[in-house]
């Protein structure tokens, strides 16, 4: 693979984050309003005004509606939906669109009404889509039947055991204990997984993120103009980026055990960053369902084929372990609107910026994963501090 | 009642097959390749001339869930699985077994049909059950 972009490593920063005033179920507000409420909570976060905004990027809703709402005249917008990840992708083109000078500062804005459905059109595949002619006949129970298709044959040829796939929610509800805000914090045993309903078996409840109304804004602008605002917190500068894709049924993708949209996006990020997998001190991998972390473990590189499921349960992810993972408790167990992505990377920065609830000691660079339907698409982040430029 | 497929045109003679029993394969006429699911073009080189080729109706079972749930219509359990067909190309569909608790990843299994009024739905059957 050629390296590509290394001259953008650090050209953006993120200096405005916040995610909803409030999280968990909000009936009193729609999925736009959610977006609105979290992109003038950023905006307030970096000390600017929606008249300073002349980009703006948004999934679930358009981009114009948000700007319009907000009453930002924009000269950039992107409307990129690739599901979940989409954020991840809104950060990469907006360091291009930055960068080569079509825009100066971009707000990036994520909503949803995920569980009270204020405001959202009803979920359900098109009735032509892929999805509707080749999988929905097929009795499955939404994405808990086809996310997780691919565990038992990653079982079969890794070893990985039921007790195992258990731990991933045991552990990232370690770090929502920690946090205020997440909606699961009671400590939980692999023995509670188990008496856990089975969905899709092996899949039980607790292996199964929240479904949750939230939202969650950025904005975005070069490192230059960046050093020259007067900005309440530090900037989060933007190291590396990648985005890929493959197909949206499952039967479609290349691999049951490994997913290359994540594959190739990590490896984007990371040689743009120019950071070793030994240097990064805290990293969000998307966790629809327990198996995601297990897989972006293995496809970003951080450990070899299999040995995710021992490198989780050995404690490494863990709090007081040496590559801190979903330390908000993750869509297991903080919040999970539907896309999810955003919140991955709000956690990413608090924990660069030192301001997480569960703040890991010493954090400058953080990578941030997300990914989209079943592994059809995927985002990868890599952020660092001031100290890594 | 459970849902039929509703085709677009790339994927209409495909599915008309498959209503009349008869599975079959995407195939490029320019390089070959088979490939699932049905497109107009070939995903490997672009070319717009794709037949459709019986299938041997012979695959192996690459992974499954067991549904403990079910949408109107199924009844749980049920095994849920995506099968590498003998043509290469993997495809989605529930394992007919009775016992989808024994059910184990790499079976050998069978194209079958269900019938859905007058339309049919691809399912599988395990070869070592028999016929």
């Amino acid at each position: 693979m050629s390296v590509r972009g290394t001259d953008l490593r650090g050209a953006i920063a993120i200096v405005g984050a916040a995610e909803s005033t409030d999280l968990g179920k909000i009936p009193d507000k729609s999925a736009l309003e959610l977006h609105v409420d979290a992109a003038l909570n950023a905006l307030a976060d970096c000390g600017l005004a929606p008249a300073d905004i002349d980009g703006v990027a948004s999934a679930g809703e358009l981009p114009n509606d948000i700007a319009d709402y907000l009453g930002i005249v924009p000269e950039y917008l992107d409307g990129t939906n690739v599901g979940g990840s989409s954020y991840m992708l809104h950060v990469r083109h907006a360091m291009a669109a930055i960068s080569a000078g079509l825009c100066e500062t971009v707000l990036v804005t994520h909503g949803e009404s995920g569980r009270s459905r204020i405001g959202m059109t009803p979920w359900a595949p098109a009735p032509q889509s892929f999805m509707a002619q080749l999988e929905i006949p097929h009795g499955p129970v939404g994405a808990p039947s086809l996310f997780p298709m691919g565990v038992r044959r990653y079982m079969a040829e890794y070893g990985m055991t039921r007790e195992q796939l258990a731990l991933v929610p045991v552990v990232q509800r370690q770090w929502a204990a920690m946090n205020p805000r997440a909606k699961l914090r009671d400590p939980i045993t692999v023995e509670d997984v188990f008496a856990s309903p089975v969905i899709a078996d092996p899949v039980h409840l607790l292996h199964c993120c929240l479904v949750t109304d939230g939202g969650g804004a950025l904005v975005l602008t070069s490192a230059e103009r960046a050093r020259s605002l007067d900005l309440p917190n530090p900037p989060v500068y933007v190291l590396g980026a990648g985005e890929s894709s493959e197909s949206s049924v499952v039967s479609g993708l290349e691999s049951l055990t490994s997913s290359r949209a994540i594959r190739l996006g990590g490896e984007r990020a990371l040689a743009q960053s120019g950071v070793a997998h030994a240097d990064v001190d805290h990293l969000m991998v998307y966790d629809a369902f327990a198996h995601v972390p297990i897989y972006g473990l293995e496809d970003l590189g951080f450990v070899g084929r299999g040995e995710a499921p021992a490198f989780i349960e050995d404690g490494h992810t863990a709090p007081g372990g040496s590559l801190p993972m979903n330390t908000n408790g993750g869509g297991l167990s903080y919040t999970h609107t539907g896309m999810y992505g955003m919140f991955a990377i709000q956690e990413s920065v608090r924990q660069v910026r030192g301001t997480a609830p569960a703040q890991v000691d010493g954090v400058d660079i953080s990578v941030c994963t997300g990914v989209g339907g079943m592994f059809m698409s995927s985002g990868t982040l890599v952020l660092g501090s001031a100290a890594t430029l | 009642m459970k849902p039929v497929p509703l085709a677009t045109p790339d994927t209409q003679e495909w599915l008309d097959r498959i209503d009349a029993g008869e599975l079959t394969v995407p195939r490029c006429t320019a390089c070959a390749s088979s490939f699932l699911y049905p497109r107009s073009s070939c995903p490997r080189c672009g070319a717009r001339s794709v037949e459709l080729v019986p299938a041997a109706g012979t695959g192996v079972l690459l992974s499954f869930v067991v549904n403990h749930r079910a949408p109107a219509g199924f009844e749980a359990p049920y095994a849920l699985g995506v099968v590498r067909l003998a043509e290469g190309p993997h495809l989605t569909g529930v394992v007919r077994t009775d016992r989808p608790d024994l059910l184990e990843v790499d079976a050998a299994v069978r194209v079958g049909f269900e019938e859905r009024g007058e339309r049919r739905v691809v399912c599988f059957d395990l070869e070592e059950a028999g016929r």
